[in-house]
């Protein structure tokens, strides 16, 4: 048993002419620490498949058990409150909150935690230090590169100490450069502080550095493949 | 950090917020105006018809006012004189001789009231005196004076120093003419008061209609205070039970004489109220508008809040609040431009004579002084607050439709 459980996921869209059968019947578990890669052709059904295990959808068919609880039972309420202890999120257009500065955005998650305002400091400075933008604290959204914006979104999600973090397509808008910086901090927080990462991508130099490689296609799995080092 | 999330967020689109910011300020503003002026315009109406028309407390017989008949009298009205100044509050009275009659020129005749009183004690009682707009008021040596009021003067053609003939039927009921010549010309504002109301000395008009001297048709009253009206009334009601039962007296407030005076105030004060009312709905109009448009272009950022675990009652404050700082800087603003306002206009009064022409004709004074209680500025502002927070659930609400899948989607 690992951290995420997944069992004969299944996904119908409905609200079309024809339903979509976007996710049909996934079987998947993962382990603490991994660094994972879910690759696939457009519309293979990764976004639904990340959305589902991230609480954000719900699944039509089939279980989602994330540390022995499983998740696909809880009304949107209970999710709310499990998405912001249990996942960390970085999203493809960074969605930070534009009207807060990198700092700001950090302690926001920790806020909604209910932590004091002494630790959200503390712990938010630590964060936005850790990503390699210390001098850009008091910078709005507006004025930070995407690189730096996707930075700050990845100390948001680590910050309330998520037991795992999901990115669909994190670094579908950076360039090489900017996709290179924020997979290396990545990959430090994986291998320091064992973070697990399930992120989509479609780049290959994303893949490569991925440590396990999951291709879905019509929305199942046909390859999972591990890579040691 | 909600609150200051949502003060940020009032400022992402500056144009937009003022925009708000001013219809609040405009619609509180309009409020509080028509308030201020409907009540400054009904207190000026009630004041100057107790200073110059009724005073506060008047006494007749009770049959009196069948026909406002010569010979229904007040018996031993200085007796009564003697002891209504003697009860606390009361600063003057004075008594009338009062009959319907006709004067006339060589141009036209016409309707009118005579009131036949001693100069000196009424001036203690009315100040009609202060409203001379040409010739004098009553002096020694004056041969059979006349003051009129400005509107009638106009009507007979008259001018100070004219002659008019009053006609009018002696005790007996036969018609006798007496002469007179305008000393004075009055203007209280009220139109119809000043065509029907003409003034002349007692001790010569009594004569004239062979009128008891040691009777009087009227006794007014003035206060020192008018919030003191019902309880000095009382007072009399008690001190004259003995007269009153026997049917010889009768006492009434201005309130009683003049209902309309305080029906229209009520009025005023409910037309107000409605007034603000359709401010206040086309208020909420806007801003369910504007806060649906603000949801609609934020779905995404929305959708992400709730993604990364912000719960409904976090996001509808957040919305709630961004409407509640728009109405509250848009209250601030409305509430201290009309107190500024309404204090001027309260000082300096509104001059309306250029379009307010059938003002005085309907009674009221073509100058407004605005008047406003401090109460209705704060009821006029928890009101705009309130409309904005009802206006603003429905788009909250729509916020937390929003599905995050959706809203964060990419292709979205
Ligand atoms: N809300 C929806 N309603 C109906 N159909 C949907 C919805 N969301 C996704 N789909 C469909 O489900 C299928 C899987 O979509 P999904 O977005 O999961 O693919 P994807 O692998 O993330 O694609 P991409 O690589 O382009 O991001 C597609 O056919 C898509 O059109
Ligand atoms: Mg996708």
């Amino acid at each position: 048993m690992g951290i995420i459980d997944v069992k004969n996921l299944h996904k119908v869209y409905s609200d079309t002419k024809i339903p979509v059968k976007a996710v049909n019947g996934i079987n998947l578990s993962f382990q603490e620490g991994e660094f994972t890669s879910i690759v696939g052709p457009s519309g293979s059904g990764k976004t639904t498949f990340l959305n589902m295990i991230g609480g954000l959808d719900t699944p039509t068919d089939g279980e989602i058990i994330i540390d022995g609880k499983n998740i696909s039972q809880l009304n949107s309420r209970q999710l709310i409150d499990y998405r912001l202890n249990h996942i960390g999120f970085v999203f493809q257009s960074y969605n930070l909150i534009p009207v807060l500065t990198a700092i700001e955005n950090v302690a926001f998650i920790l806020q909604l935690q209910g932590k004091s305002k002494k630790e959200r400091n503390k712990r938010a400075k630590e964060l936005i230090d850790a990503v390699g933008i210390g001098e850009k604290l008091h910078n709005r959204p507006g004025d930070l590169s995407g690189g730096q914006q996707q930075r700050v979104s990845v100390a948001r999600a680590l910050a309330s100490k998520p037991q795992f973090i999901l990115a669909d397509e994190p670094t579908a808008n950076l360039d090489s450069k900017s996709t290179n910086d924020l997979l290396d901090i990545m990959l430090k927080m994986n291998k320091e502080s064992n973070i697990t990462f399930i992120f989509s991508t479609h780049d290959q130099r994303v893949m490569d550095k991925a440590r396990r490689i999951i291709t879905i296609d019509d929305g199942v799995v046909v390859k999972d493949e591990r890579i040691d080092d | 950090m909600i609150w200051s999330i949502s003060w940020r967020n009032v400022w992402r689109n500056k144009i937009r917020s003022l925009a708000i910011i001013l219809a609040v300020t405009i619609g509180l503003f309009g409020g509080i105006f028509t308030y201020a002026f409907m009540i400054g315009m009904s207190v000026q109406r009630t004041n100057a018809a107790i200073e110059y028309e009724v005073s506060n407390i008047q006494i007749h017989n009770p049959k009196f006012f069948l026909n406002e008949e010569i010979n229904y009298t007040i018996d031993n009205p200085n007796k009564l004189i003697t002891v209504i100044e003697k009860t606390p509050g009361v600063k003057a009275a004075c008594k009338r001789i009062k009959c319907p009659g006709m004067a006339s020129t060589s141009v036209t005749g016409t309707g009118i009231v005579i009131n036949g009183i001693n100069p000196e004690k009424e001036k203690l009682v009315s100040k009609l005196y202060t409203k001379l707009i040409a010739g004098k008021y009553f002096e020694k040596g004056d041969k059979i004076p006349v003051v009129v009021g400005q509107k009638l003067a106009k009507k007979l053609k008259a001018k100070v120093g004219s002659k008019i003939v009053i006609t009018v039927a002696n005790v007996k009921g036969v018609i006798t003419y007496g002469a007179y010549i305008v000393i004075g010309i009055y203007k209280t504002g009220n139109d119809i008061f000043d065509e029907a109301n003409i003034f002349v000395e007692s001790k010569g008009f009594s004569k004239l209609i062979g009128f008891d001297k040691s009777k009087t048709s009227e006794i007014a009253i003035i206060l020192n205070n008018n919030d003191d009206t019902k309880k000095v009334t009382d007072a009399l009601q008690v001190n004259f039970i003995n007269e009153i039962n026997k049917g010889k007296i009768t006492i009434q407030t201005w309130e009683q004489m003049q209902p309309a005076l305080n029906a229209m105030t009520s009025m005023m004060d409910i037309m107000s109220y409605i007034f603000l009312i359709i401010i206040l709905i086309a208020l909420a109009f806007g801003i369910v508008n504007t806060m649906l448009m603000i949801v609609m272009e934020r779905v995404r950022e929305l959708g992400m809040l709730m993604a990364i675990g912000m719960n409904h009652k976090k996001i509808f404050s957040m919305i709630m609040l961004e409407t509640i700082f728009l109405s509250i800087i848009g209250g601030v603003f409305g509430i201290v431009i009309s107190i500024f306002i309404v204090n001027y206009f309260n000082i300096h009064g509104l001059n309306l004579a250029v379009v307010g022409e059938g003002f005085n004709s309907m009674g009221y004074s073509s100058i407004v002084y605005l008047q406003a209680d401090n109460l209705f500025y704060i009821e006029a502002a928890i009101l705009v607050i309130i409309t904005a927070i009802i206006s603003s659930i429905y788009p909250a609400l729509k916020a937390l439709k929003l599905k995050p899948a959706d809203a964060v989607r990419e292709d979205a």
